[in-house]
């Protein structure tokens, strides 16, 4: 767990690094995880090392979203300020995001899969 | 005394911690999506921050410390990516166009709907990135022009909606297969949604976590350029 765990920060320090050298917008974290998924393809660290702080982590990551969400108190003004377009564009879009992605994704799924299997 | 504890990462910890447990306890003995136990959680919590009159400054000394763990959570992400890499590979084609769309319509459709129902500049603005995950979201509303405080709240609730609502959402609508699930709720509800994932199918949570980062990459991209389009 500690081996993994200790790893974990290594790739997302390499992350931030890569992240703030080259000024990119996007995180490092996600950068990170890019990282990680280029070394284990290349064989440059081994996916045992990995695999128990992963499961830790991942089966517990909706409890690390907690502290982000009690956030939105602070922010509660604002949101009641204009809540009426906030709260129908933000309902409305996430459930037409999921139907065109999923529908998309599956139809476009269905003919690969049967040459597959 | 009180005052003095509070201020400690202890109080937030624990709080989190103790509130979370119960929470999960009352999800299993509902069993209603809406008893979803992050949402649960936030609620409660804040409501006993407000009741109590404790500062939110406070509790976030503990509440940082829980949420710090996400940053190598998502770099953990790709070790179920590597673990399914030949089924994500073989379906790259429908990963990449449904993502690609999904990332499109978020943000038309989120402007959108804000834009028509009179909203001003600002909260159009800081609707865009409301599918991506919190850090990339940030960065880019501080680019475009939104209000960075309030991209953070939007994102968050985006996710928690589609962390509750889309595994259900998409079993009515017809969406069976885990790949095709895991990309709409990936895509649409970031992290949070890939932790809700994760609880249903693991290949479906792989496929999410690909997708957020899919996602960021696209809406950081798409944005600058939808901008210049409708010369908004």
């Amino acid at each position: 767990m500690v081996r993994g765990l200790t790893l974990l920060l290594l790739f997302q320090l390499c992350g931030e690094f890569v992240s703030r050298v080259l000024d990119l917008p996007i995180p490092g974290n996600v950068l990170g995880m890019g990282l990680l998924l280029l070394g284990l393809m290349t064989n440059v660290v081994d996916i045992k090392w990995f695999e128990e702080a992963a499961e830790i982590l991942l089966s517990n990551m909706a409890l690390f979203f907690v502290p982000a969400g009690v956030g939105v108190m602070v922010y509660g003004n604002l949101i009641a300020s204009e809540w009426l377009p906030i709260s129908v564009a933000t309902v409305l879009s996430t459930f037409v995001v999921m139907a065109v992605t999923g529908k998309l994704a599956q139809k476009l799924e269905t003919p690969e899969q049967d040459n597959v299997d | 005394m009180w005052t003095d504890l509070v201020a400690t990462p202890l109080f937030g910890i624990t709080l989190t911690l103790v509130v979370y447990l119960l929470a999960q306890h009352f999800y299993r003995r509902v069993s209603s999506v809406w008893a979803n136990p992050v949402l649960v959680s936030i609620v409660t919590i804040i409501l006993l921050l407000k009741g109590s009159g404790v500062e939110y400054r406070d509790y976030a000394r503990g509440g940082d410390i829980i949420l710090f763990l996400l940053g190598p959570s998502v770099v953990a992400l790709a070790v179920p990516l590597y673990q399914r890499r030949e089924e994500i590979w073989k379906r790259k084609r429908p990963i990449l166009i449904g993502v690609f769309a999904g990332s499109l319509v978020s943000i038309v459709s989120a402007c959108g709907l804000a834009w028509i129902l009179g909203g001003s500049r600002e909260i159009v603005l800081s609707l865009a990135p409301k599918s991506v995950t919190t850090p990339i979201a940030i960065s880019i509303v501080e680019k475009i022009g939104g209000v960075a405080p309030l991209t953070a709240a939007i994102v968050v609730l985006t996710g928690c909606l589609g962390a509750v609502c889309g595994p259900e959402f998409c079993r009515r609508i017809g969406i069976t297969s885990p790949v095709a699930t895991g990309l709409a709720v990936g895509t649409a509800a970031h992290g949070i949604g890939t932790a809700r994932m994760f609880e249903v199918d693991r290949l479906s949570g792989a496929v999410a976590g690909l997708a957020i980062g899919l996602n960021g990459l696209m809406t950081t991209f798409l944005l600058p350029v939808l901008m210049v389009i409708s010369g908004y």
